[in-house]
């Protein structure tokens, strides 16, 4: 049994909900990922998804753009983000890593290599934002070697028929993708989610977390009544690139967002 | 040739003789469809209705209707005698893509999308563009139609085409600059995406060229192979015979595939793609992704791309916006890797040289993008004995490009 499917069971034997950060390797300089991912962990992440910089984040909105382009300038690659894990995983073999990116760094690594690579540096999945599961055979197959989930993503756009495909190929957890639109957008409709998770919940065993539109405390707690798991990517990138200059501060504040959060899903409903 | 009439291959038939894409839209390990799961449900839908209206007869009537009454197709094919005779070799014919309404071979494509977009309902039109002018032939028929158009332009191009950002504006589009990367092309297309998986319930995305994902190079192939279905037939209504090759510009290779699509089973034709070169494939300055990229995945499909070690797109460049992207279509790929074309590279300086030639040998002025073709030419005409046939695509006019060349020579206009 991988970290993730550990994960997701201690928290539902405790009747918990997984709150899933994300930030982007590098962002906004090498040297600051590290402290970052173990100030999440201390605050109540239970799994951290890892972004892998890219130079046309096409499903990702104006923040997440942003973050990229700061990690960018360090030339961030996908073997740092491998080395970053790897350095994670000297003081913490627990807290499951999720690489979240787009295919090409994968592509030109080559996916044996990848997968290989990755779980030499205790990655525990991937959720490759343009590669559906119609195109993924190949790499799947190189991840399934090495015991790696392979993440997909479900949208209000998806019919039941692709919905029942992609839970058969799935492994991990699902990430229901609560708009129509890019990360960092701001129209979430929470009955809405509500009724679609219910919807899959038919249809699979997997833990499904909901992400995109999650800004605050509030709409967290709202998400993690009918999910398995929340996902906060824009609201907190922003926080790390308002307090850029501030390491220290930056680190500090990044622990309180997480910290409430975790309060706020954790209190009863 | 049982019809030899230039105007019947002007029009669209059904049920083409096309054989790839499959129908996950792979050209060999190319195409595909590599986008985020929001935009599945819609290419689908896409694909059924772009499939579904190819062989709808009333469909093809009114976009045949178009074409002729509103682009003025067919274009003609042109014997450029002074030029021929000025090279010493093969005979030139150019494929007049330059006299289409709105002044190039963009406005093929997206009379077929913007029609097609009317009949599944859709009522706001977006577009990405470069040198403006899939921009330009996008407000053209969004005017024509009564549809809402917005286009997404990388700032700097939006600097260097201000005519043709003024001419979209006038036709009462919305141009959007993106300020984003290297804020060219290959941005505006990113940005297109955001807009398309955001208000993906009445926006339809008409992409400009022979990439993204599936059905895409094909659709869009399908609409441009017009330009080639009609140059074989006056080719052959002229000369009796067909062309011992073909050369068009490549960028995202829409032209090129029109003019190469109808002729890909004639084995004798040879096919020549034209990339940017830039200031010389050596200098690493340029836009010539299957003269010296590697294949990778962007923007929904695998082709070959401009990118470092990392798998991240590297920015290109070229004299001509229209060039200036660091993928090609996936059909091209596989072409280029089946052997059945042979894909060279054009440096500025020659593209622009070849542009001040045809424009006082044969008084018609080219596009920077078609220059790269004709320059091409020019190499490979004196080879060729003057029996020999070259067809090159004019794929459109250079009047959008003036202010470019009066500034390299120093001149404010």
């Amino acid at each position: 049994m991988g970290r993730i499917t550990e994960c997701f069971e201690a928290l539902k034997a405790a009747n918990h909900k997984a709150l899933i950060p994300f930030i982007t390797a590098g962002d906004p300089s090498p040297e600051v990922t590290l402290p970052l991912l173990h100030t999440l962990v201390e605050n109540g992440a239970d799994i951290i998804e890892l972004g892998v910089p890219f130079s046309d984040p096409m499903a990702d909105g104006p923040v997440i753009q942003r973050s990229t382009e700061r990690a960018l300038k360090h030339n961030i690659g996908l073997h740092n983000v491998l080395d970053i894990v790897s350095e994670f995983r000297k003081t913490n073999k627990k807290t499951p890593i999720i690489l979240m990116g787009y295919l090409n760094p994968v592509e030109i690594m080559g996916y044996g290599k990848f997968a290989k690579q990755a779980s030499a540096a205790g990655v525990d999945g991937i959720l490759v934002v343009d590669m559906p599961p119609e195109e993924s055979d190949e790499l799947q197959s190189e991840l399934k070697q090495y015991g790696i989930d392979q993440v997909f993503l479900l949208a209000p756009t998806t019919s039941d028929k692709r919905l029942a495909e992609i839970c058969s190929k799935a492994s991990g957890f699902l990430y229901y993708v609560s708009l129509k639109g890019v990360t960092g957008s701001n129209q979430l409709n929470i009955e809405e989610v509500a009724g679609k998770i219910a919807h899959i919940r038919n249809l699979t065993g997997l833990p499904v977390g909901v992400g995109f539109g999650i800004k605050d405390a509030s709409s967290a707690k709202s998400v993690s009544a009918f999910s398995d798991a929340v996902i906060v990517g824009s609201s907190l990138v922003n926080l790390i690139a308002d307090l850029a200059d501030k390491t220290d501060r930056m680190i500090t504040e990044a622990g309180k967002f997480i910290a409430q959060l975790r309060m706020a899903i954790d209190a009863p409903h | 040739m049982q019809n030899t009439n230039p105007a019947a291959a002007s029009t669209v038939k059904s049920g083409s003789d096309i054989t790839l894409p499959d129908v996950k839209g792979h050209f060999g390990p190319y195409g595909g469809r590599f986008v985020a799961e929001t935009l599945m449900g819609p290419l689908e839908e896409l694909t059924q209705a772009y499939e579904h209206y190819l062989k709808d007869p009333e469909f093809l009537s009114e976009l045949n209707y178009e074409l002729k009454h509103y682009v003025g197709r067919p274009s003609p094919l042109y014997h450029a005698k002074r030029w021929s005779e000025m090279l010493g070799g093969a005979q030139i014919y150019l494929k007049r893509e330059d006299l289409n309404h709105t002044g190039a071979h963009k406005v093929n494509n997206t009379v077929g999308q913007a029609l097609l977009a009317r009949r599944m309902g859709k009522t706001r039109i977006i577009a990405e563009t470069g040198a403006g002018q899939h921009g330009v032939a996008s407000a053209t028929v969004a005017a024509r139609l009564g549809l809402e158009c917005v286009v997404y332009m990388g700032s700097e191009d939006i600097k260097r085409q201000s005519t043709n950002v003024f001419r979209m504006k006038l036709l009462g589009a919305t141009v959007v600059p993106v300020e984003a990367g290297s804020k060219t092309l290959k941005d505006a297309l990113n940005e297109a995406m955001r807009d398309w998986v955001t208000n993906v319930d009445n926006t339809f995305y008409i992409i400009g060229t022979v990439a993204g994902p599936h059905p895409y190079p094909a659709m869009v192939r399908d609409f441009q192979a017009v330009i080639g279905r009609e140059a074989r037939e006056q080719c052959l209504d002229m000369t009796g015979r067909l062309p011992d090759a073909l050369v068009a510009c490549v960028g995202g290779g829409s032209n090129a595939i029109g003019l190469f699509h109808p002729f890909i089973k004639d084995k004798t034709v040879e096919m020549y793609g034209v990339e940017a070169g830039g200031e010389g494939i050596e200098t690493g300055h340029h836009a010539a992704p299957l003269t010296a990229g590697s294949p990778g995945v962007l923007h929904g499909n695998r082709t070959y791309l401009m990118e470092d070690e990392d798998g991240q797109i590297i920015e290109t460049h070229s004299i001509s916006a229209g060039l200036d992207y660091p993928g090609v279509g996936p059909e091209h790929a596989w072409l280029k890797d089946i052997g059945r074309a042979q894909y060279v590279a054009i440096n500025d300086d020659e593209a622009l040289a070849a542009f001040h030639t045809l424009t006082r040998i044969e008084g018609i002025m080219p596009a920077l993008e078609s220059s790269h073709a004709l320059a091409y030419t020019e190499k490979l005409a004196p080879k060729m004995s003057r029996e020999k046939i070259i067809l090159v695509n004019l794929s459109g006019r250079g009047d959008k490009d003036i202010q470019t060349v009066a500034a390299l020579k120093g001149i404010t206009l």
